[in-house]
């Protein structure tokens, strides 16, 4: 008996949520195989995995460590994936986001500690969301494809950081190391827990979650950022404003972006380098696609990546192989989660059933 | 004419998509030599009913059987389109399945030969030019797809299901895409086609050409069969009441009590100059309690003017005045704060995000007002009941204010946005191509909640390609060519011949013209 597809009329959330799962499932899956070739057990391995990544209060402060930035660099693509603004600047966008932060929490603004850290957080957030804004009207105003833009601008980016704390940033006491001026004491996050690394960072990658929860759903901006994503048109023909919500979602999407760098900043370096985010920003497209662009989904996700590279990195260090194992398993989520995403456009069905002649 | 055995027998079939039966157990047997019509209603299941004879969809009961030689007939796989191509089934779609940039004779060929066929074009060239002769399906084969008239494109259409050795050909809507002179060209071709011995399912809602070209007609009516009937002993009223199973009001017009001006266009220009679509210093008003009809061959400034008075656009040059102030601003949502009701022309496309809810879509151009939501929230609880409440005074047939738009049919869409942008009771209606694509019944309603409106006071622009629409609906017509309005004055005093010269831009009465 074959198989046909047939398109299906709306996706269960179990049946979303499956796909997801199951999608993490048969990364995992795969990845066993290299695992076997490197002379492992794969059982073994991803039990070290699971225990580096939530076995102790250490490690599972590690992994929300690692979390925080892939929340908010995770909703950054939700909001403008949702729109079909396709931003893949989010790791420029952090990086302006820790270079305003920087430039504004280093000494340059003398504020007491509440009022310090909103201002950075708002510089961050306004400097990450400049850098998805400009592309956006460019692509409004000429055409210009906002992909290309912004993934190129990643580039010119790290470029621009580097040659700032190489020069003018430069920390004079960093002992020649390539990194900036360190933010003042008000500037930077508490940690939550003593001695534990977790910082007020994922405090407000779950408030941005929770907020744009809350917009998705229930407010007029939602609603207008829906309508213009799945059917421009019909849109403006109703009289919601096109350009202008689209800068809505470009400013909110770099924003949240550039709060993931200050994050990073303030909350665990301390100072810029050209080395803050591991690709937080581009694995933020894959934590979104993961969560099927829900924003508390992005939460799961998020968490669920960033074990898998901190459980990795524990692992690599008791088996001795590579923790490129966890490129491996994020990228072989994104690409299962794509094709289940058509499973749950169409559904399967008998090609063939039964009939009497 | 037609032999004992018929070429294509359905029996009982059976369709559910959810709990909507879209086919309950239908028959009908199609012989050699046949035009058999499927009329309905738009959701009646004419459609669905193809799909599952050309293996598109899948019955959930029921068989498709075709003849097999001599007496014999054989049962079709469901859900195999190459079972149903090999049987000698053809369709044509409504949309057709052309490639655009490969000749007549390129897409008659796709996908029957191997991709390397040396030499084989020539033997391809002489079937088609013999079923050409045979038919008088007359088509420039040479000629790259896009450089066709939809008429032509039609035509390769059918010389494609042909040149498979098509022996049931279906055409789903076929006229909808035709102007009057070209749908009885079609008709032509298939009643030869008929007399070589093929046999003809022919899909449509328009009783006049079903009565012209069919032998036999099956009413289709919620997925029922209506009705069965010989086309020679029909009687046009009876099958009406048959596709829609009530008796059809006809929409009776008196002339209205025409009021102030409303909507001014002062010699208003908007886009490129000489351009057959721009529009080039136009005037006229639109006045309470008046439907004005604007008549034209499509392409000849009809979108410029709605998407003036839509807001989607201001004038070059010139001014339009809404209640006396001029407009602007392009702002759709300030025209409909104004009491402004737009259809647009294209519905599915201008109309509903397909994606969002059935009442999401009701609320879409009043979303930021007080009514629907507070301090930036959406007020849900007030968009559902709004909706609850349009979707039973509009009769917007679907599962509830939570479905989703797009699987809403076409004729649905339209009740879905009169509901929208009637139920404010506005001071302006622009009507664009408001039953385009609809059956009888749909029309009949918008037509009613259209004079309705005027008689409540409001001033009415429709845009039609249908002249009978217009004349059924107008007080007073405006004839647009290359982007100039003639007013050719009350619809009394006008004939169709007229109004079509006007169209032509011959700017001349036939009586001077005569003389």
């Amino acid at each position: 008996m074959s198989l046909r597809l047939e398109p299906r009329e709306h996706a269960p959330l179990g049946l979303r949520l499956l796909v997801s799962l199951l999608a993490g499932a048969i990364a995992l899956l795969f990845v066993a195989i290299p695992v076997m070739a490197a002379g492992a057990n794969p059982c073994e391995a991803y039990v070290l995995m699971a225990q580096g990544a939530f076995g102790s209060m250490f490690a599972l402060s590690e992994t929300l460590n690692r979390a925080t930035p892939l929340i908010l660099t995770g909703l950054a693509a939700t909001v403008a994936f949702r729109a079909r603004l396709w931003n893949i600047g989010a790791e420029g966008q952090l990086y302006m986001g820790a270079l305003a932060a920087v430039l504004v929490g280093s000494g340059f603004l003398q504020l007491p500690g509440p009022i310090m850290i909103p201002a950075i957080m708002l510089a961050g957030f306004l400097a990450g969301g400049l850098m998805m804004v400009v592309p956006t009207m460019l692509k409004q105003r000429f055409g210009a494809d906002e992909v290309v833009i912004t993934l190129l601008l990643n580039f010119v980016v790290i470029l621009f950081i580097q040659m700032l704390i190489e020069g003018p940033l430069k920390d004079p006491l960093s002992m020649g190391w390539p990194q900036s001026v360190p933010l003042l004491a008000e500037a930077k996050f508490d940690k939550l827990v003593p001695r534990l690394r977790t910082h007020w960072g994922l405090i407000i990658g779950l408030v941005s979650a929770l907020l744009l929860w809350l917009m998705v759903k229930k407010t007029v901006l939602g609603f207008e950022i829906k309508a213009v994503g799945e059917n421009k048109p019909a849109a403006r023909f109703a009289g919601i404003p096109v350009d202008a919500t689209m800068l809505k979602v470009a400013l909110i999407s770099g924003g949240l972006a550039g709060l993931a760098g200050v994050g990073e900043v303030a909350g665990v370096k301390g100072y810029l380098s050209a080395d803050l985010s591991p690709g937080f920003g581009y694995s933020g497209i894959v934590v979104a696609m993961l969560a099927g662009l829900s924003p508390i989904g992005s939460v799961l996700a998020a968490i669920f990546i960033a074990a898998v590279f901190v459980g990795a990195d524990s692992m690599s260090r008791a088996t001795g192989i590579s923790n490129y194992l966890a490129d491996l398993v994020v990228a072989l989520s994104l690409l299962c989660v794509l094709v289940g995403s058509f499973f749950l456009r169409f559904r399967l069905a008998p090609a063939n059933p039964k009939v009497e002649a | 004419m037609t032999s004992h055995t018929p070429l294509l027998s359905l029996t009982d079939i059976t369709k559910r998509f959810g709990t909507l039966i879209a086919n309950n157990a239908i028959s009908l047997d199609l012989h050699q030599g046949e035009i058999l019509a499927l009329l309905g209603e738009n959701g009646a299941g004419k459609t669905t009913l193809m799909n599952i004879l050309f293996g598109h969809y899948v019955q959930d009961e029921g068989t498709v059987r075709v003849a097999a030689g001599g007496d014999v007939m054989t049962t079709l796989p469901p859900g195999s389109p190459g079972a149903a191509l090999a049987a000698g089934i053809g369709m044509v779609h409504q949309h057709f399945t052309l490639a655009e940039n490969l000749s007549g004779l390129d897409n008659i060929r796709l996908g029957t030969e191997p991709l390397l066929s040396f030499g084989r074009r020539h033997a391809a060239r002489a079937k088609v030019e013999k079923i050409i002769t045979e038919s008088g399906l007359d088509v420039d084969l040479d000629r790259r797809v896009d450089g066709l008239t939809v008429g032509e494109k039609q035509r390769v259409e059918i010389l494609k299901a042909l040149y498979r050795d098509a022996r049931v050909l279906i055409l789903d809507e076929p006229t909808a895409v035709l102007t009057p002179q070209e749908a009885e060209g079609l008709f032509a071709v298939l009643r030869r086609l008929a007399a070589n011995g093929l046999g003809v399912i022919f899909i449509s809602h328009k009783l006049g050409e079903v009565l012209a070209v069919s032998h036999r007609i099956m009413v289709l009516r919620a997925g029922e069969q209506a009705g069965e009937l010989v086309t020679a002993q029909a009687d046009r009223r009876a099958i009406a009441d048959l596709m829609v199973g009530k008796a059809v009001a006809e929409v009776t017009r008196t002339p209205g009590a025409r009021g102030r001006a409303l909507v001014e266009f002062q010699s208003v220009s908007l886009g490129k100059p000489g351009h057959r679509a721009a529009l080039h210093g136009v005037s006229f008003d639109l006045r309470a309690g008046e439907v004005v009809g604007l008549a034209g061959v499509s392409g000849n400034g009809q979108s410029a003017i709605a998407a003036l008075i839509s807001g989607l656009a201001v004038p070059d040059s010139g001014t339009m005045r809404l209640y006396g102030d001029p407009v602007t601003r392009a702002d759709p949502r300030r025209l409909v704060a104004a009491g402004v009701a737009r259809m647009p022309e294209d519905r599915q496309h201008d109309g509903v995000v397909g994606t969002m809810s059935v009442a999401d879509n009701i609320a879409i151009e009043e979303v930021r007002s007080p009514g629907f939501s507070r301090y930036g929230f959406i007020d849900a609880k007030a968009i559902r009941a709004r909706a609850t409440a349009a979707i039973a005074a509009y009769d917007v047939r679907c599962p509830g204010p939570d479905a989703e738009a797009r699987l809403l049919s076409g004729g649905n869409v339209q009740k879905l946005i009169l509901a929208r942008v009637l139920e404010r009771a506005p001071r302006v209606i622009l009507a664009n191509q408001p039953t385009r694509g609809l059956d009888i019944g749909a029309q009949a309603e918008v037509h009613r909640r259209i004079i309705a409106a005027r008689d409540r006071g409001a001033a009415v622009l429709v845009i039609s390609e249908d002249l009978d629409e217009l004349f059924a609906l107008s007080d007073r017509f405006l004839v647009i060519h290359a982007g100039e309005i003639t007013d050719a004055g009350p619809a009394e005093t006008l004939d169709r011949a007229t109004v079509g010269l006007l169209m032509a831009g011959q700017t001349h009465t036939p009586e001077t013209l005569a003389s």
